[in-house]
């Protein structure tokens, strides 16, 4: 196996979860998609730690993993107080910031 | 060899696909469940890469916890249930240039630097090597992690809780 | 020492001017006696003068320069004291003091004697008194020294006598005719004023200190004329003899300027005689210079043809006009001709004989005058006339070398010509008029003042034994003798026209019945008392200088009338009676005129040329026409339409044109530069922050997703170039 392809999955999903953090309306979606690229990262430590033959790699990526779970923790109960507050999660209607 | 390339190409098949249908399906429930099918496959690469203990513990916190977390998530807020059809925002085009400018960045950047240097795991990073390599040369990162997940739990209960 | 401090005769009068001036609303009667005290103080202190210089000694002996042709000296004698002269001095001089001694001779008088000394005796020689002379130098600079101070001689002593001793008349014969004026005050000031600036003039030692009183005097004449200037004619009456003096005044500076220089720079006047005679200036700068200054005396002393000034300055009081305009001011010019008489004797060939300059306009003004008097309804008027007159007899006399003659002339025409001015000045006091045709008959409602009047007209016409009969001969036999028999003839029609017109004066005003409507009554003691003193002095004061008597020429003998050889001529019978006879028979013309009504009366209305000669006398020989229309007119008229045009069009024209400049330069700048450059500069600017801004805020979504594509991009970008510039 080449290293290049377990980098390359990686950059795939990376990317593919930058365009759902983009192009999604559901604050929900974006979270899921925030999940995508978190895992993208992990495929990527987790694909040089073997490479190195060093446990670091494994560790980072367990440490992502806890990471991750506190964020979408806290991702959502933000999520849930727009949409407590607005009805709705769409994220285009959240604006008021608009210069 | 052949073994593991073919599952993994099949395994990557799967991911992409997958990985596709969560940003694109118009179905958020559909979107979840892509989900689980990624991060099954994650899981399967991690396997190929000699790391057991990161596997096991993807699969039990993700698929286990997140995505439960996610779907519970999309119920509170009353995601619409079927297919609806306004999931995507305005910027798609943007998006995917963008997307596609990241993917060029990355992809050129690393195939130009490892070419087609050859990954071979010698043994299988156990979980003892893990756990000893936590609780000793990484302690601090593990005592902060377990300190930034009380300030999640606490600060999500401060966040979503009704007054 | 009078005589060494004669400054203080003059000083009298400025300082009770400027009493007057300062105090005089103050004090009682608007400071009239201040005035009074002063000018009495001026008169005893004039004739303590006068009684000092008579009794002088005769130390200056002089003898007539001749330069080649015989005046009545030993030619030889006085070209050896003349050689002698020029080896010990530096300069011709002749005149030597004949005291024994050294040249401290300055001991008679304690005054400095301005002329060089030469120890000289010899035959021909006459001594007279010397001149007491007093000067500092005022002002220096470098060969030029600038003196002021006094040169007392007869001549000026006389005339101290004759000015304070008219001026005291005046003065107190104003506090009762001005006590009701309102400005007595200034009145009082300006008469003062007047006669300080007459005595400066008469001390005088150098021309530019006679010019400083002659021009106080010309100021004081026109202050006085226009005292009741609230009347137009009263103020322009002073202009015009301002104006008129002033015209004449032109020549006179420049005759003193020309003589300035021709006599070494220098304004003395006796070294400008002193050259003047001897041989120092020039004939022609003498010419010149002489007709110059004679031009001042033309427009001081009322000749023809500037006479004009004087019988409109009748519109002044009565008392000014017998002080300025009988008296005093009007021979100013006469005593100018006596005093630097060096310059007219050579300037003019007076020696000559024949004809010259000053001799014919005396002469034509005699005449002149004489002939308007007759037409006079004036009394001041007629008083005017005669005066310029009389004016013309000095001048005529001075210009035909009868030196004395004239200043003896003068001498007794100021007494008694003050003395009719003031008679009439008492008369219309009673009747409240000028005008002869609302008198009559007043002799015997004032008696006094005909009396009075009577002996002044007698005195004027010239019948023995009053004072006008003794310096009028004089004149005449200087005329006959001195070679000038066209101005004996003109002096002698002249004494038959001056009886005539005096004999008209005096039977309109004193005989016939009263044609007026007043209440006529003497005049108060303050008024008749003058007269009484003046007719005294009328009387009396021929007989000073009647023959065998002779001190007046005794007394006013000076070195530039010997040194030029003026002489003095005998009295002489047929002169003597003919100028009586003439008198007379003017008296008789004049009494059958108007007394028996004889002769042609109504001619003029019948003969056209008697009527134009009457047209042509009534309008002053049309001569006031002259001036103001033809040459004035003519002047100021193209001259103030000139500046009338260049003042409307040119200045109004730049002055407009800038101000339409500065207006539109004023419009232009605001439309262009302001609204459209300036404005649009800054509101552009202002756009474009604007429009900046706009364009930027639509970057500010509000869209988190949009902020993170941009990141997202950006950060693709960052890492592109950063591989790429590593690499």
């Amino acid at each position: 196996m080449i290293l290049n392809q377990f980098l390359l999955l990686s950059a795939v999903l990376f990317c593919i979860g930058v365009y759902g953090v983009l192009a999604r309306r559901n604050g929900v979606l974006v979270l899921m998609s925030v999940e995508l690229i978190l895992n993208a990262v992990n495929i990527n430590l987790i694909a040089f730690g073997a490479f190195h033959d060093n446990i670091a790699g494994q560790v980072f990526a367990l440490f992502v993993i806890a990471v991750a779970a506190a964020e979408v923790g806290v991702g959502l109960a933000i999520v849930l107080l727009i949409y407590r507050n607005r009805r709705s999660v769409d994220l285009t209607e959240v604006d008021i910031m608009k210069g | 060899m052949v073994a593991q390339n073919l599952f993994f190409g099949v395994l990557s098949a799967i991911m992409g696909v997958a990985a596709i249908r969560v940003v694109t399906t118009q179905n958020v429930v559909h979107a979840a469940l892509y989900l689980v099918v990624v991060l099954g496959g994650v899981a399967g690469i991690f396997i190929l890469l000699a790391a057991e203990f990161a596997a096991v513990t993807q699969i039990l916190v993700y698929i286990g916890a997140v995505v439960v977390l996610f779907l519970f998530g999309l119920m509170l807020t009353r995601a619409p249930i079927g297919r609806t059809s306004d999931l995507d925002n305005t910027q798609k085009g943007i998006a995917v240039v963008v997307a596609l400018m990241l993917f060029a960045v990355l992809a050129w950047s690393q195939l130009d630097a490892f070419g087609r240097v050859v990954i071979e795991p010698g043994s299988v990073q156990t979980s003892g090597q893990v756990g000893d390599s936590i609780f000793l040369q990484y302690l601090i990162p593990f005592e902060v992690i377990s300190v930034l997940l009380l300030a999640a739990l606490v600060g999500a209960v401060v966040i979503a809780r009704k007054d | 020492m009078v005589l060494e401090n004669a400054w203080v005769i003059p000083a009298i009068p400025i300082l009770s001017f400027f009493l007057i001036l300062f105090f005089g609303k103050r004090t009682p009667k608007g400071g009239s006696w201040i005035g009074v005290a002063a000018i009495g103080a001026a008169f005893l202190l004039s004739v303590v003068a006068v009684a000092q210089w008579v009794s002088l000694p005769k130390t200056l002996e002089v003898s007539a320069y001749s330069a080649g042709a015989a005046h009545g000296e030993d030619a030889p004698a006085a070209g050896a004291a003349r050689g002698e002269a020029q080896e010990n001095e530096g300069h011709a001089v002749v005149f030597e003091s004949a005291a024994e001694g050294e040249s401290a001779a300055g001991d008679t008088g304690e005054g400095e004697s301005a002329e060089g000394e030469s120890e000289e005796g010899h035959g021909g020689a006459q001594a007279i008194r010397e001149p007491v002379r007093n000067t500092v130098t005022w002002y220096s600079n470098g060969p030029i020294d600038i003196e002021v101070g006094t040169h007392i001689d007869g001549l000026a002593v006389v005339m101290l006598f004759v000015v304070t001793l008219i001026s005291l008349a005046v003065h107190v014969f104003s506090t009762n005719y001005m006590a009701d004026d309102v400005r007595i005050t200034h009145y009082f000031a300006a008469l003062s004023l007047f006669t300080a600036g007459m005595l400066v003039m008469v001390t005088a030692s150098t021309t530019l200190l006679l010019l400083f009183g002659w021009e106080a005097m010309g100021l004081c004449s026109f202050m006085l004329i226009g005292h009741w200037w609230e009347k137009k004619e009263n103020s322009s009456a002073a202009l015009k003899a301002f104006f008129t003096t002033r015209t004449g005044d032109i020549g006179l500076l420049v005759g003193i300027s020309i003589l300035f220089f021709a006599a070494g720079q220098t304004f003395d006047i006796a070294t400008l005689n002193e050259a003047a005679l001897t041989g120092g200036i020039s004939k022609g700068v003498l010419t010149i210079g002489a007709i110059a200054l004679f031009a001042g005396v033309v427009g001081k002393s009322a000749q023809f043809p500037l006479h004009t000034w004087l019988p409109d300055a009748m519109a002044g009081p009565t008392p000014v006009s017998a002080l300025i305009h009988a008296a005093t001011m009007v021979v100013a010019g006469v005593y100018l001709v006596a005093r630097v008489y060096g310059v007219f004797w050579e300037g003019f060939s007076i020696s000559a004989g024949g004809v010259n300059l000053g001799a014919v306009i005396g002469g034509i003004t005699i005449l002149i005058a004489a002939l308007l008097a007759f037409v006079q309804t004036d009394i001041k008027r007629v008083l005017a006339y005669s005066t310029v007159s009389q004016l013309g007899y000095m001048v005529m006399a001075l210009c035909v070398g009868a030196w004395t003659a004239g200043v003896f002339h003068l001498f007794t025409h100021a007494m008694f010509k003050a003395l009719l001015f003031l008679g009439s000045g008492s008369v219309s006091h009673a009747v409240h008029t000028f005008d002869m045709r609302e008198m009559g008959g007043l002799r015997k409602h004032m008696p006094t003042t005909f009396k009075t009047f009577m002996i002044g007209s007698i005195a004027l016409a010239g019948i023995p034994p009053l004072a006008g009969f003794w310096s009028k001969d004089e004149i005449l036999v200087g005329a006959s003798e001195g070679g000038y028999p066209i101005m004996l003839v003109m002096g002698l029609i002249g004494a038959v026209m001056t009886a005539a017109y005096m004999t008209r004066c005096v039977w309109l005003t004193f005989y016939g019945e009263y044609r007026g409507h007043g209440h006529p009554h003497e005049s108060p003691k303050a008024i008749t008392v003058p007269l009484i003193a003046l007719s005294v002095m009328a009387i009396g004061a021929g007989f000073l200088n009647a023959p065998g008597i002779g001190l007046f020429t005794d007394w006013t003998d000076n070195a530039v009338t010997l040194t030029a050889g003026v002489e003095h001529h005998a009295f002489s019978i047929t002169t003597a009676l003919m100028g009586t006879l003439v008198a007379l028979a003017g008296i008789a013309l004049a009494a059958a005129w108007y007394v028996k009504n004889m002769g042609p009366h109504g001619i003029t209305k019948r003969n056209p040329a008697a009527r134009a000669g009457y047209t042509l006398l009534l309008n002053r020989y049309y001569l006031d026409n002259l001036y103001t229309g033809g040459i004035v007119g003519s002047i100021k008229g193209p001259i103030a339409r000139a500046a009338y045009w260049v003042n409307q069009n040119v200045i109004d024209g730049v002055v407009n044109a800038v101000g339409i400049v500065a207006r539109r330069g004023g419009d232009f700048i605001y439309d262009i530069v302001d609204q459209r450059l300036v404005d649009g500069a800054v509101n552009g600017s202002a756009s474009m922050a604007g429009a900046g801004g706009g364009f930027l805020r639509t970057l500010q979504t509000g869209r988190v997703q949009q902020y993170a594509a941009i990141l997202f991009a950006a950060t693709a970008i960052f890492a592109a170039v950063l591989i790429f510039v590593t690499i």
